[in-house]
């Protein structure tokens, strides 16, 4: 084992400037879990396979189960702890909340994640279906059968709901 | 009336947020980490096991071999206890084997001070076999002369027939045609999105917690104790936060390892943190199936003769052994109730892995081939398949004759006509004519399904549940039900607040499980959560109603039965007019000096009925000869479980279930080497879990009756959505191509296969369509 | 956590081709999607590391004066699929690099990854063949330019000396420009999957007739390969339905896929034949011609 085993890196982290030695040999999942006990990104594979752990690096989504922490230093990372402020969900996450997007749960950081980078990028732009099955391929769910995360994207996607909350679904979805 | 809205999730903002805590996010100080030493050979017997290296690698605080443990066997099944020795579990397990049953057992264990250390000093540990012939096809397994897997047992766990609806070999006799078929299913897993993870400390000198992802809290607890000969009061089994089960989690897997190993090493928690790869291969799957059924029918579209024999693959271990294929036969008498019926099935060993509970139970394969029978009958006699269902399907009023329990609600006629007319099956039928020559195909499918609302009479039916009432006037509930991702303290939360007439934000249920604290239930299984907590939840909020109500009059001077809750405020209900909000009720219910005291209500309660439910799915499908592809064009599941609790959480069932019958219908499969037992893809790449573009966009439909057994109205409705997605797709295929494809997973190999033998494909590269 | 030895990070390309020569047993890691897993596997090969993550120097996607296309070999697939440069002048490369794993892997792979690798169902490597890529190859001795077909050297092995890193991969215009391609991945699932087979197509047509044709395979055989017979039979092929049956008549002399657990040589040669004929299909479409 090397005896460089620490190095101090700094990286603002939800927008909080943090500088920490941690152990080049963790992953950035590792180190935000168990260093900074962010334990929202969840592991389900360890090989970038199922997308639970994905957080943003300088705004670019990633599998931090195999991104090694080192990298971290000088970027920006969001996880999901940051997402919701002074006490109020992010669009995407209301929207997850809204259209029963949510059932284990195991996944939904993951996703909130990469719809939020998805959604980020897309700004202004108006996207198809399949861009918005393609950019949530990373991220599996056993729970849901993707549709109503497919219909939280939707919603994330739409101008503001003039009505929020309301409860009647329509049953079929296309 | 929170009953019959989509109300939010209880706990969704929790889950959005990242706040919900799960067992990996609980740590505690100077935890240790333990890690399987697994066999690499699928049969045999450990004749050396070398520690040495091992213990030398720094940061490894114990190495444990099957020396070390119990010498008890345990059953590992997540049922309550059985007082009858008909259904008892089998005790084939123990904590660590000397006999080698599959490739993975478990053979040493290491404990370290951390996961690197654990997993080095794992894979130092020498161990050397003396090696058999693995046996894993059944024809070797059944041979005369075949090794028994388990020293002193058959290789056949379990066997089991049943007939009703009168005598069966006269019916096939007197039917105009009889059809056959062999039908294959795969063996298939969970893939819930937590692994297994369970840690165990001691709190006192004899008393163990443990933490973990499990199903089943209470039965935890007893298999625990079980395992260890320790009193099940000493061992507390807490459930935080659960990503998934599936049924895989209806089993103990580590409880009872990290139980022992915190015992073995002074009450110092140890956690055992599966790798996905483990996970795949070392806990539980889906048993595969080979099942003959002969169907006999009438010119006219009578169903009049069923047979079916099956053979149900369990692999190194019982787990839940017979009880999948007994249980998975026992539904098509709620759905053909007339036809007079054979059922036979045997569940054998193999070294194979374990196979367990998986959603719907032996459901899946057991309907399936009765799915695709029930199709080349009606094709046989030319009629159409939804007419031939519509024809043969159980109604409300019929009897199962399996249960000789009438069926007091049955929607399933009114699920085929709905989904006949949202897939547009008459009009497709006709335009799709023209797709069943040349390399792209067309063609429609149905399969309806039954199940089941728990698993009584087989199995005790209890739930608890307790109820009090805060000072600020809102509800705590405790429930045994465990959540595990399926909506279950939403639900019971919507019960509670029906029933007392309080808002649904008024209700909270504690989340997590803790055997020491929460009243006693089974766990979430069976489709059950929902049907049997809902009389128990139904009878304890009636009871604190009573008692609120009681508590008013005593304040107001009046006769409780002049009172009523609405909207969580006393009324009189002689004028409609508010006498006091339930806050004021509650505070002077605390803090009077004389009179009330804390308002609860507590029942445990045996439902002892189990309502079959219905339903069916219908898809449209385009085969791709040269591809050997299969596209799934439109699906729609219909389902009739009674009273919809929350339309937005049950439809997410119906899709979660539906998307599983899809992956299990088109490209799931473990890929087991025949000779060596080797799993081949046990990871998330290899093992085809469809990702979200995979799986065409997702419809479902209700047909709501009204279950009278059900406190709310409500049947089963976790498990069903799995069941009929694989037969309609085959039959859809059938459809487009006039192929019967009777092995699951329908994957571009197999269609390949089929495609070669009826020389469609030659196999180097040509093609005759 | 990663069975880590020795981890040093690298400032130049210059620095970590030193690193390399003073650490033979180390090897690079850039986007870590193979690495990490091989490390995570317990690989001990894979224990000491130069790190070239996010190396600028190896980053980026540029046109040359004489229309050379350079594509830095530390560009992830994500930055190829949102390259102008390559949506204009070679799609094969944006379908390619958008049927690569999902979004977070796409984000952080690098293309120069994906070659090193090796392995024959590499998205990139078989549209690299079609188009006849150059790879250049820096070194303690300075830079050679091979052609891709020559750098494949076996399963997993691949012509790189000791020091040498895959600096650049370039495009020369006589293999891209008029000329048009198609990738066509085929696997089990849409996403998240790597190749059973991976057929990659370039050609050029004029007055009706196909003057140029390059067909290439991943894991049609050990190493990602060119189907020189097959395209020697259709060159100067007239547009005709006739010209695809001759491809997938030709393709099976040129291909030698094997049986694995992931699949039988006889499915593979099935699907090889078939998407012979589609991509080129597809290719001739983005070419605005119609086969009649």
């Amino acid at each position: 084992m090397t005896d460089q085993v620490l190095k101090q890196i700094t990286f603002t982290i939800n927008g909080v400037k943090r500088s920490l030695a941690i152990d080049i040999r963790k992953s950035l999942a590792e180190v935000l879990r168990q260093d900074l006990g962010l334990t929202g990104l969840k592991q389900g594979c360890g090989v970038g396979e199922c997308g639970a752990c994905s957080i943003m690096v300088d705004d670019v989504l990633v599998d931090s189960c195999i991104f090694l922490a080192v990298w971290a230093d000088n970027a920006a990372i969001r996880t999901v702890e940051g997402e919701a402020r002074d006490g109020k969900l992010s669009k995407v996450q209301q929207a997850y909340v809204d259209e029963g997007a949510v059932q284990c749960g195991y996944c939904t950081p993951g996703f909130i994640m990469a719809t939020t980078a998805f959604v980020e990028q897309c700004e202004g732009k108006t996207v198809s279906d399949d861009e918005i099955r393609k950019a949530h391929a990373g991220n599996l769910c056993r729970c849901t059968g993707y549709q109503h995360i497919f219909n939280a994207v939707e919603k994330s996607m739409t101008p503001d709901d003039p009505m929020p909350g309301q409860d009647d679904h329509p049953n079929q979805e296309s | 009336m929170a009953v019959g809205k989509s109300v939010k999730r209880i706990d969704a903002v929790a889950k959005v947020t990242g706040r919900a805590r799960y067992t990996e996010d609980f740590f505690e100080p100077d935890m240790l980490t333990a890690k399987y030493v697994r066999s690499t050979i699928a049969h045999g017997r450990v004749t050396a096991v070398n520690t040495d290296k091992a213990r030398q690698i720094e940061g490894v605080e114990a190495v444990f071999t099957y020396e070390d443990v119990p010498q008890t066997t345990f059953a590992t099944a997540g049922h309550p206890m059985a007082l009858s020795e008909v259904h008892k579990d089998v005790e084939d397990r123990l904590l660590l084997t000397r006999d080698v049953r599959f490739m993975g057992d478990e053979i040493a264990i290491v404990v370290a001070r951390n996961e690197l250390a654990a997993s080095e000093a794992a894979g130092l540990v020498e161990v050397e076999y003396e090696t058999y012939d693995p046996l894993i096809d059944p024809e070797d397994i059944l041979a005369q002369d075949a090794r028994p897997i388990h020293e002193g047992r058959s290789n056949i766990v379990g066997e089991h027939n049943y007939t009703f609806g009168g005598d069966v070999d006269q019916a096939f006799d007197q039917a105009d045609h009889v059809v056959e078929g062999r039908f294959a299913t795969a063996m298939v897993q969970h893939c819930q999105l937590e692994n297994h993870i369970a840690h165990a400390y001691m709190d006192d000198l004899d008393k163990i917690v443990i933490v973990s992802s499990t199903q089943i809290p209470h039965i935890a607890r007893r298999i625990v104790g079980e395992a260890l000969g320790m009193p099940l009061s000493r061992i507390r089994v807490i459930k935080p936060f659960l990503g998934g089960g599936f049924g895989n989690k209806q089993d103990v897997v580590l409880e009872p390892m990290v139980a022992f190993l915190t015992l073995k090493l002074n009450g110092r928690a140890v956690q055992i943190n599966m790798t996905r790869e483990e996970c795949m291969l070392c806990t539980r799957n889906r048993h595969p199936f080979y099942i003959d059924v002969k169907t006999g029918v009438m010119n006219d579209g009578t169903l009049v003769a069923r047979d079916m024999d099956a053979i149900s693959i369990t692999g190194a271990y019982a787990s839940h052994g017979h009880a999948i294929a007994a249980a998975g036969g026992s539904k098509q008498s709620s759905l053909y109730p007339k036809a007079a019926t054979r059922f036979h099935a045997r569940t054998l060993y193999a070294n194979i892995p374990v196979a367990g509970a998986m959603r719907a139970y032996g459901t899946p394969q057991v309907i399936y081939a009765l799915e695709c029978a029930t199709e080349d009958a009606a094709r046989k006699i030319g009629m159409d398949p939804v007419e031939f269902r519509l024809k043969n399907v159980a109604r409300q009023g019929d009897i199962n004759l399996l249960s000789n329990k009438e069926i007091l609600s049955c929607g399933l006629v009114e699920c085929l006509e709905r989904g006949r007319d949202f897939i547009d099956w008459n009009r497709k039928k006709k335009d799709y004519e023209q797709f069943k020559t040349g390399p792209i195909r067309k063609g429609l499918g149905v399969a309806c399904l039954s199940y089941a609302s728990g698993t009584y009479p087989v199995c005790v039916e209890i739930a608890g549940s307790r109820i009090a009432l805060n000072q600020d006037g809102t509800v705590h509930v405790l429930v045994g039900a465990t959540e595990i991702g399926q909506g279950s303290d939403t639900v019971v939360a919507q019960m509670v607040a029906q029933t007392l007439s309080f808002p649904y934000e008024d209700v909270l249920v504690v989340q997590a499980q803790d055997t020491d604290v929460t009243p006693f239930d089974t766990g979430a299984y069976a489709s059950r959560q929902a049907y049997v907590v809902s009389n128990a939840v139904f009878k304890a909020a009636n009871q604190l109603r009573d008692r609120i109500l009681a508590h008013a009059g005593i304040m107001t001077d009046e006769d409780p039965k002049h009172l009523d809750i609405v909207n969580a405020r006393i009324v009189d209900n002689r004028t409609s007019e508010a006498v006091m909000d339930m806050k004021t009720l509650a505070i002077d219910s605390f803090y009077h000096k004389e009179r009330g005291g804390q308002l609860t209500a507590e029942i445990s309660y045996k439902t002892t009925t189990n309502a079959p439910v219905f339903g069916c799915t219908f898809v449209d499908v385009t085969v791709d000869i040269p591809l050997c592809k299969i596209t799934v064009n439109q699906i729609i599941n219909v389902h009739d479980s009674g009273v919809i609790i929350n339309p937005v959480q049950a439809a997410g069932q119906v899709h979660g279930g539906a998307f599983m019958g899809l992956g299990a219908a088109l490209s799931e499969e473990f890929l087991i080497d025949p000779e060596s037992g080797y799993v081949y893809n046990n990871n998330l790449l290899d093992y085809k879990f469809p990702t979200f573009t995979d799986v065409p966009p997702l419809n479902h439909d209700f047909v709501e009756t009204f279950e009278p057994t059900s406190g709310y109205g409500n049947k089963a409705l976790g498990e069903p959505p799995v069941v009929s997605p694989p037969p309609a797709i085959r039959n859809a295929v059938l459809d487009a191509t006039g192929i019967c494809i009777n092995t699951l997973p329908m994957s571009p190999h197999t269609l390949f296969s089929a495609f070669k033998s009826h020389g469609f494909l030659d196999g180097k590269g040509g093609q005759h369509v | 956590m990663f069975n880590i030895e020795t981890h040093i990070k690298a400032g130049s390309v210059q620095e970590a081709i030193s690193l390399l020569m003073e650490n033979p047993n180390a090897r690079l890691i850039a986007g870590g999607t193979d690495v990490l897993i091989k490390l995570r596997e317990g690989k001990p090969a894979f224990r000491h590391l130069v790190d070239i993550h996010g190396l600028a120097e190896l980053n980026g996607i540029e046109k040359l004066p004489d229309n050379t296309l350079v594509i830095g070999s530390g560009t992830t697939f994500t930055q190829a699929i949102e390259s102008d440069i390559i949506q204009t002048h070679i799609p094969i490369l944006t379908d390619a690099a958008g049927s690569v794993g999902g979004p977070q892997i796409r984000n952080v792979a690098t293309i120069g990854g994906n070659i090193c690798n090796g392995v024959t169902s590499a998205d990139s490597a078989s549209p690299l063949f079609s188009l006849n890529a150059l790879l250049s190859l820096q070194g303690p001795d300075g830079t050679r330019h091979l052609p891709i077909a020559d750098f494949y050297k076996g399963p997993g092995r691949v012509d790189l000396g000791p020091g040498e890193i895959l600096t650049a991969i370039r495009i020369r215009p006589e293999d891209y420009e008029q000329a048009f391609g198609y990738y066509y991945k085929y696997a089990m699932r849409n996403a998240m999957d790597i190749a059973t087979i991976g057929c990659a197509v370039c050609l050029k047509t004029s007055g009706g007739t196909l003057t140029d044709y390059r067909l290439a395979f991943g894991v049609a055989g050990p190493v990602p390969i060119r189907c020189r017979e097959a395209e020697k039979a259709v060159k100067g092929h007239p547009l005709t339905p006739a010209l695809l049956e001759k491809i997938a008549a030709t393709v099976v002399r040129d291909v030698n896929p094997r049986t694995s657990w992931r699949a039988s040589k006889e499915f593979r040669l099935n699907i090889i034949t078939e998407l012979s004929k589609r991509a080129t299909k597809k290719a001739l479409t983005r070419a605005g011609e119609e086969l009649s």
